[in-house]
Formats: C-alpha cells, sequence, structure tokens
C-alpha cells in the first residue's frame, strides 16, 4: 500500500508532489484530534532525549570531568594511539576488502542470472544475523592453536589470532554485507541496459566499468562504505574474541574503552568513547547528504 | 551491408523464443521486424547486436561471420527501448561516448569529436539541447538523442527496438515520418522492431511478420496486408473477422449452413475463413453468402460497426460505409468482397 502511494508520488511532477505532501499533512491535521498530536509528539521527544541525546552528553561530560587538558592527555597516552592508529588501519583494509567484494557480489547478482542467486543473497545477510561474537569465535576455530589451519599456520610461523591479521578478518567478516546491501537494490534497478549501450558503442569492459557503471552508483558506494566503516570503527564483539587484548598491540578503541573503564580511568575511557561518539554523528550528518544525492539520483533516472 | 541469419535457435529455460529463423536484409534496406510480444523479435534484433547469443545457427555481414565477433567489435548502432542514455552525462556527452572510448590509435581529436557530435545534433535537430541531461528530455528528445547517439560511430547496421514505444501518439507519427526520411538521407542497413502493424506498414520497405520464434511471412508492406500467408498474418494485421468453417469436397459450411463461397484448392477438414471488416458487404436479406441480425450499432470517424449475429451462431463485427442504413434489428444479407481461407488453421 505505502509503496504504491510511494510510486504514484514519485512520478508526479515536483509541483504535483509539493501538493500531495500539503494535502498529506492537511489531512494529518483534520484527521488527529490536538492532544493525540501532542501526546504522541511528546512521547517521541522524550523517548529520544533519554536513549540517545542523554548518553552522548553523558559521554562528553564525562570525558571533559576533569578539565580539556585531562581530555587530551589521557587522547595522547601511547596506548590510546596505539588503539586510535589499529582502529584506523582494521578500518581501512576490512573496508577495502568489503567494497571489492560488496561490488563484485552486487555486480553478479544485479546483471546476471545464474543458479544458486538467492543463496548468494540470504549469504551475504548472514553476518548481520549471527551473533559478533560467534563470528569472533568461528575464526577461533579456523585459526586457533586446536583449529582447522592452527598447526598449519604454527608450522609457517603466521600469526592471525591475537594480531591484525585476526582483527582485520573478523571486522571485514561482521562488515560485510554494507556495501553489498547498498548496491544491489540500486544496480538492479538500473538493469544493464547502459552497458550494453556502452558497450554496443565500442566501449571495453574496463571503459564500461569506469565510464558508465561506477559514476550511476557512485553514491550508493559511498553510502556503502560510510556504514561499513563506523561499523568497522565501532566492532566490539567479533573482535573482542580474536583479538587476545594486547596491550598497545591488539586493542582497538572500542576494547580500549571496556578496559578503561573496567580500570576505573573514566576520563580516559570516555575520551576514547567520545571519538567514536564523534564518528557517529559526522557518520550520521554524512549519511543525510548522502541519501539526498541517492533521492536525486532516482528522480534523475528514466522512468 | 547485407545481413544473412542462417536457421538461428534460441531457447530461455524452456520457452523457444527462436525456433530456426532464416532471413536476408540487403543493403540500405529498411526492414521491419513485427509481431505480437513473446514472438522473438527482440531476442533476434539481440543476437544481431550481439548482445544475446543464439544456441545454433549463423548470421553473417556481408558474407563474414559475425558471431565470431563481440558486440563491440560489431559497429552495430543499437537503439534501445527505453534509449538507456547515460544518465549522468549531458547530451553532448551521451553523443561523444562512442567516440571518445575508441582505440587510442585511431580516437579523433578533441575538435573534430566536437565537430561530429554538433553535425549528429543538427541532423536530430536537437543541438540546442547539448547541456542538459537525459532526465531533463522529453521521451522524442530522448528517442532522437537514443538515434544520434547510435549512429555517432558511423554504424554499418542500425537496429531499434521498439523505437516508439514508449512515446505519446502524436510524438509516434512525427517521428515515423522522420524516421523514414532520416533512413532515406543516410541510407544504411536498419532492422527495427514492433509490435505495431500500422508503423510497420507505413515506415519499412519489407515487414517480417513473426510469431513464436518462427517468421510467418517476409513481403512489401502491400504483400503481408494483401496476401497474407498465413491465418495469423491475416488476423494479425489488419483487422480481420475470423470463422471457424469446415471444407468437405470444396463446399464450405458454417456450422450446418453451407456457404456460396469458392474453396478451390483448400483441403477437407476443419479450416478458418477470414474477412477483412471493410470488405464484407451489406445487401437486402437474402443476398450474399451469410445472413445475419444487426445488434449494435457505433460510429467509428468515416465508418459505422455493426455487430452482426449471423445465422450459423457466430457474432462478427462488420465495417460499413455511414450512409449505408443499418438499424439494431435489421436482418441483412452479407457478401465478402475479398477473402481467404486457411486449412487447418
Amino acid at each position: 500500500m505505502t509503496m504504491q502511494i510511494a510510486d504514484s508520488v514519485s512520478l508526479a511532477s515536483p509541483d504535483a508532489r509539493a501538493r500531495a505532501h500539503a494535502a498529506a499533512a492537511h489531512d494529518s491535521l483534520r484527521t488527529e484530534p490536538r492532544a493525540v498530536r501532542i501526546t504522541i509528539i511528546a512521547l517521541a521527544m522524550i523517548f529520544l532525549s533519554v536513549f540517545v541525546v542523554l548518553p552522548l552528553v553523558v559521554v562528553f561530560a564525562q570525558a571533559f570531568s576533569k578539565g580539556i587538558l585531562a581530555y587530551f592527555a589521557a587522547l595522547a597516552e601511547p596506548e590510546a594511539l596505539a588503539a586510535i592508529k589499529l582502529t584506523l588501519l582494521v578500518a581501512a583494509i576490512s573496508v577495502g576488502l568489503n567494497l571489492v567484494f560488496g561490488l563484485v557480489a552486487a555486480w553478479a547478482i544485479a546483471k546476471f542470472e545464474f543458479p544458486g542467486k538467492t543463496f548468494l543473497i540470504t549469504l551475504i545477510d548472514l553476518p548481520f544475523s549471527v551473533s559478533p561474537v560467534i563470528s569472533g569465535l568461528v575464526f577461533v576455530l579456523l585459526f586457533g592453536a586446536q583449529g582447522y589451519f592452527g598447526g598449519w599456520l604454527r608450522d609457517h610461523d603466521i600469526q592471525i589470532l591475537f594480531a591484525v591479521p585476526g582483527i582485520a578478518l573478523a571486522t571485514t567478516f561482521v562488515t560485510f554485507p554494507f556495501v553489498a546491501r547498498a548496491l544491489i537494490p540500486l544496480m538492479q534497478e538500473q538493469g544493464t541496459q547502459e552497458e550494453e549501450a556502452a558497450i554496443s558503442l565500442g566501449a571495453s569492459g574496463l571503459q564500461t566499468f569506469f565510464r558508465v557503471t561506477l559514476p550511476n552508483i557512485k553514491w550508493g558506494v559511498l553510502y556503502g562504505v560510510l556504514l561499513c566503516n563506523a561499523r568497522a570503527m565501532g566492532e566490539f564483539g567479533a573482535v573482542s574474541v580474536v583479538s587476545g587484548h594486547i596491550r598497545g598491540e591488539t586493542n582497538t578503541m572500542p576494547l580500549l574503552v571496556e578496559i578503561l573503564y573496567n580500570e576505573y580511568q573514566f576520563v580516559a575511557a570516555f575520551a576514547i568513547a567520545s571519538l567514536l561518539a564523534m564518528l557517529a554523528l559526522i557518520t550520521l550528518i554524512a549519511k543525510t547528504v548522502l541519501e539526498r544525492h541517492l533521492d536525486e539520483g532516482d528522480d534523475a533516472s528514466d522512468h | 551491408m547485407t545481413i544473412e541469419v542462417k536457421n538461428l535457435v534460441k531457447k530461455f529455460g524452456g520457452f523457444s523464443a527462436l525456433d530456426g529463423v532464416d532471413l536476408k536484409v540487403n543493403d540500405g534496406e529498411l526492414l521491419a521486424l513485427l509481431g505480437p510480444s513473446g514472438s522473438g523479435k527482440t531476442t533476434l534484433l539481440r543476437i544481431i547486436a550481439g548482445l544475446d547469443w543464439p544456441d545454433a545457427g549463423e548470421v553473417s555481414f556481408n558474407g563474414e561471420d559475425a558471431l565470431a565477433q563481440g558486440a563491440r567489435e560489431r559497429h552495430v548502432g543499437f537503439v534501445f527501448q527505453h534509449y538507456a542514455l547515460f544518465r549522468h552525462m549531458t547530451v553532448f556527452e551521451n553523443v561523444a561516448f562512442g567516440l571518445r572510448v575508441q582505440p587510442r590509435a585511431i580516437r579523433k581529436d578533441e575538435a573534430t569529436i566536437r565537430a561530429r557530435v554538433k553535425e549528429l545534433l543538427d541532423l536530430v535537430q536537437l543541438d540546442w539541447l547539448s547541456d542538459r541531461y537525459p532526465s531533463q528530455l522529453s521521451g522524442g528528445q530522448r528517442q532522437r538523442i537514443a538515434l544520434a547517439r547510435a549512429l555517432a560511430i558511423e554504424p554499418r547496421i542500425l537496429l531499434l527496438d521498439e523505437p516508439f514505444g514508449a512515446l505519446d501518439a502524436k510524438v509516434r507519427k512525427e517521428l515515423r515520418r522522420w524516421l523514414r526520411s532520416l533512413h532515406h538521407e543516410i541510407h544504411v542497413t536498419s532492422i527495427f522492431v514492433t509490435h505495431d502493424q500500422e508503423e510497420a506498414l507505413e515506415v519499412a520497405n519489407r515487414v517480417v511478420v513473426m510469431d513464436k520464434g518462427r517468421i510467418e511471412q517476409i513481403g512489401s508492406p502491400d504483400d503481408v496486408y494483401e496476401r497474407p500467408a498465413s491465418a495469423f498474418v491475416h488476423g494479425f494485421i489488419g483487422e480481420s473477422i475470423e470463422l471457424p468453417v469446415q471444407v468437405e469436397g470444396g463446399v464450405v459450411r458454417l456450422g450446418d449452413r453451407p456457404l456460396a463461397l469458392a474453396a478451390d484448392g483448400i483441403a477437407s477438414g476443419t479450416s478458418k475463413l477470414f474477412v477483412r471488416r471493410h470488405d464484407m458487404l451489406v445487401g437486402p436479406p437474402g443476398s450474399g453468402a451469410f445472413e445475419g441480425a444487426v445488434q449494435h450499432v457505433r460510429n467509428f470517424g468515416p465508418v459505422q460497426r455493426a455487430e452482426v449475429a449471423l445465422s450459423g451462431g457466430e457474432t462478427i463485427e462488420i465495417d460499413a460505409p455511414r450512409d449505408k442504413e443499418l438499424r439494431p434489428g435489421d436482418t441483412i444479407g452479407l457478401e465478402p468482397r475479398r477473402y481467404r481461407i486457411f486449412a487447418g488453421a
């Protein structure tokens, strides 16, 4: 029902759409009594304040509770710097991998028909439906000392668990769906005709990808990368299992927050937490901007 | 450029899109592939373009095997049903695309590309739109830009998939005439796909009628209309009255009623009688091969369309001139001026 309404509105001219919006607003004014409206809005606002705004304020209040100098001193600790560096590195690796794999998976699903396609679509969502702790345990089972590849890895002196590769793998696994999920509906909607047109005009596969496919999905790619990055930097469960918590070496920012908090170093814990909170705010703003671009893309597409 | 297609077969799962198609397209011809949806006409066009591959059969351009080449090497201009313009490029860049992606060795310099694009936009009379994006154009303008883009690579063959399908009636008529005159001007071998018989008959030099993955008839617009080769062609092109009849030893029966119609050379058995609506002449009761009672009469421009219940059980629609007085309840005689009987249909 909602879908149909949305469709008919999106087909209408901007004028008609504005009128439709105005009419909808007018209708809701007429149908809901004033008291009901105020109650509903107030409930939503109170809930948001208590569950979202208040914690955010508390994070920054605690971080700055001993003054601005203590805040920056906490961030300048070698352990904190190491955690920030590791988090950035892991995020860069997993976003990079997921960008490539996500693009490939979305391309395969959106542009080709093949047996097992439905299965692949379901599989892409698996990391979302499995608890991150279990995702981490899977890697322990695979690469741990008693794991399937543990012996071989030890013989060849390759360290995966309790080191950067393990953390990057676990993070990549957990954040895999973001890019693919952002792109599949977009690419399915766009179809293959523009690519076919490019090829019939003499473009090579690479020219077609870089001149036609990529420009058409660039906002979707950025959107997926943004969400993937936010989750990669904030991931706790899976990373906690594979990291080994070696101070100054395998602690990412979320892990360090927990350690510092457990050691009653509240200023340091909340200083790191405030960085993650800022990342969330920036992500939110960037997401809003990107969504606007994605909507415009829809409007501009051929109907 | 001549195109020759031999015994082309293409299946999608269990569905036979092309079931042994043979076709020869002459140099400089404007050919229409006409058929209902699912008849395989678009599949045939896509295989010629190299966008689809047949399960069996041959395609050759000027005697050279085209299937050995990909779409990229075939130099075929393809105009898509929904135009498939590059949405993130201006009109100018859309038309320039084919020139910009050429291998560096043969790529023209920027000034030459600009001049060529300008020339093409002039040809389609849309040079004033060169800085717009596809989303800012009307359907007819997009259509012409898609054509200019396809022509930019100086294609050996021009293929158009339902070129007027998504346009409103008035624009469609204008563009038809325009396409004809454009073809007259540039004379590139062209094939277009349509399900609209009027479009095919008006625009093409030759019409290929397809049904269920097979070619039913190839001929001039006159041929397919005046001398349909099969029951399907007669039923598909022009509005026809279709009556199930029995032929026994040269005698045609509709139900129990023998009809005074010649059926020389038609094999005995169940057959189909086809008459164009306007070829049924109205006379007084008792005259003509059929008799029937008028049920409804409606006026359609120059003709009136009457629903007539024939004695024999069938109800048909005929077109009669407006000056003929027909009223519901009248009993009339009907004589087909021309008719065709297809055995076994």
